[in-house]
């Protein structure tokens, strides 16, 4: 395994630390013996979604405010945003496709992940429903009667995590989405791209929440079939994590910062931002980071075993 | 749109004036600058390769005659590679700012600038070029020659390099991230970028009213030039 394990035991201890730190909270600029990072700037690689919402502003004026940094935003899709980062381009990534987190983890690019929030993928369609899913609770099934059915549906087709995300639930249907017909559009878009385009023509389109919450008022598309935020099924679930990236990789990162940074969001105030962050009324992400059984699983890659390096 | 539901339209103006006018500056910046740069590097090109007569010369203009139609996402490609952190720049730290707009603005208006110059020079007539050396003037004073009367050529290469620039996206949103900071001031978010967001997320309207701002600007900067270049009342 290419991990360093020393820097990568030590990265994770200052990890715990900086998110210790977060956790305790209010007297974060009052004392001096953590890194001075005031003045500089953070450059955080995201997907569309959290900028698309707005929760990113919202997040990030505070931080920046408190500890008298910048932090530049670049909104790619997940698969993007983890190859800026594996080219040191970006010092932190928030992103939502656990598989891509930790083959970026077991590549070594990158350490400290924790787990920062979530909300749900629906399925959402123009409402005549020529496939007849709506109300239904098994994706399988629904999946099933659009390819039967042949109802245009829209593909992201940009290695985001939503599409990465799609793939895997057509997998899970017994299809292979590569050759599934002339119905299945690839747009090679950002979610708000596959909305407007699945408006536009009455298809389908697998989004997260959050994006279809925050368009709801530019489209005529409506849910069909729902997410486990309201009770739907658990495969719908869509978690995202934040990943400093590895400064034994590359030295040149701001890794103080990063970790000030994935402190400060999964801390208690970064985590009341994500709870209290409505668009119109609705809540669009649920905190995930505090918890009270904490899963030290998230920092690592999923069924990763550190025991014989 | 009826006059009487304009009032309250703009009262709804869907975004912050700050904003605007970081993202009209940033623009602006990115543009003026690659274009100044594009114009100082284009001008000695053109008179050199105009005056001088040599092999090649057909397929050198040719060359950049092909340089002013270059894909611009190739353009924002190849910048990024050399400002990347694994590329050749990439200790300048120049990714995601406004400076790598700057040169791939620079590399998609130096051969614009550098062809039309071309034309506009080469259309000069020798005898001025004659005339100019028979009064004892210097090279340099030959070009500034050849550079007055070429003066309305000249402009219109700059325009059509800045035209080029400003509204240009596929680029600018590679090399620069489209970053625009949680206050509302634009670090790397052009109007162009700006454009793309706001459609990405559905919201044409502002997107139309942005594109309406890029228009503006663009004949604003068309008229400041025209005006600076009929200092004598009118072209010849």
């Amino acid at each position: 395994m290419p991990i360093q394990r020393r820097a990568f035991i030590a990265a994770m201890g200052s990890g715990a630390a900086a998110g210790l730190a977060g956790c305790l909270g209010d007297d974060s600029d009052s004392d001096g013996d953590g890194p001075e990072i005031s003045g500089e700037t953070l450059t955080l690689t995201t997907t569309t979604s959290t900028e698309d919402t707005g929760l990113l502003n919202e997040l990030n004026a505070p931080f920046e405010d408190r500890y008298g940094v910048t932090v530049d935003a670049v909104a790619q899709g997940t698969g993007a945003a983890l190859k800026t980062a594996r080219d040191g381009d970006s010092d932190v990534v928030m992103v939502h496709a656990r598989s891509l987190e930790d083959e970026f983890i077991e590549d070594s690019y990158g350490v400290n992940r924790r787990d920062l929030m979530f909300n749900d993928f629906v399925i959402v369609g123009s409402p005549d429903d020529p496939a007849s899913i709506a109300g239904s609770e098994d994706v399988n099934e629904a999946l099933n009667a659009i390819a039967e059915s042949e109802s245009t549906f829209i593909s992201r087709g940009d290695n985001s995590g939503t599409h990465t995300k799609e793939q895997a639930l057509w997998d899970d249907a017994g299809r292979d989405s590569d050759t599934l017909g002339e119905w299945y559009t690839d747009i090679g878009g950002g979610m708000g791209d596959a909305l407007n385009r699945a408006n536009e023509l009455g298809a389908y389109t697998l989004s997260d929440r959050g994006t279809y919450l925050s368009m709801q008022g530019n489209t005529d598309l409506e849910i069909h079939v729902q997410g486990p935020v309201e009770g739907g099924p658990e495969s719908l679930m869509n978690p995202y994590g934040i990943v400093a990236v590895n400064p034994a990789v590359h030295d040149h990162v701001n890794y103080d910062l990063a970790m000030a940074y994935i402190g400060y969001i999964t801390g208690p105030d970064g985590q009341d931002i994500i709870k209290n962050y409505t668009v119109d009324g609705e809540q669009l992400f649920f905190p995930e980071a505090l918890s009270e059984a904490p899963n030290f699983q998230q920092y690592v890659p999923e069924g990763w075993d550190g025991g014989d390096q | 749109m009826p006059f009487e539901s304009s009032i309250p339209f703009l009262l709804e103006f869907p975004f912050e004036w700050t904003y605007i006018r970081s993202i009209i500056r940033v623009s602006l910046y990115v543009s003026l600058v690659a274009v100044s740069l594009s114009t100082i590097c284009s001008l000695p090109v053109a008179l050199l390769v105009g005056f001088a007569e040599f092999r090649g010369k057909r397929l050198l203009t040719s060359i950049i005659n092909t340089g002013m139609g270059f894909p611009s996402v190739v353009v924002g490609l190849v910048v990024l590679f050399a400002v990347s952190n694994q590329g050749p720049l990439g200790s300048l730290d120049l990714v995601f700012t406004p400076e790598a707009m700057i040169m791939s603005q620079f590399i998609l208006a130096f051969p614009v600038i550098t062809g039309v110059s071309l034309a506009a020079v080469s259309g000069v007539e020798q005898t001025v070029r004659d005339a100019a050396y028979a009064m004892g003037g210097t090279r340099l004073d030959v070009a500034l020659v050849t550079i007055k009367e070429a003066r309305y050529g000249i402009a219109t290469a700059v325009l059509a390099g800045f035209g080029r620039a400003i509204s240009e996206v596929g680029s600018v949103l590679i090399v620069g991230g489209n970053i625009a900071g949680s206050d509302g001031t634009s670090k790397t978010r052009t109007i162009t970028t700006a454009i793309q967001l706001e459609a990405r997320q559905g919201r044409y309207r502002t997107a139309m009213i942005l594109g309406a701002i890029l228009v503006v600007l663009v004949l604003l900067v068309n008229a400041i030039v025209v005006r600076l270049g009929s200092d004598d009342g009118g072209y010849r």
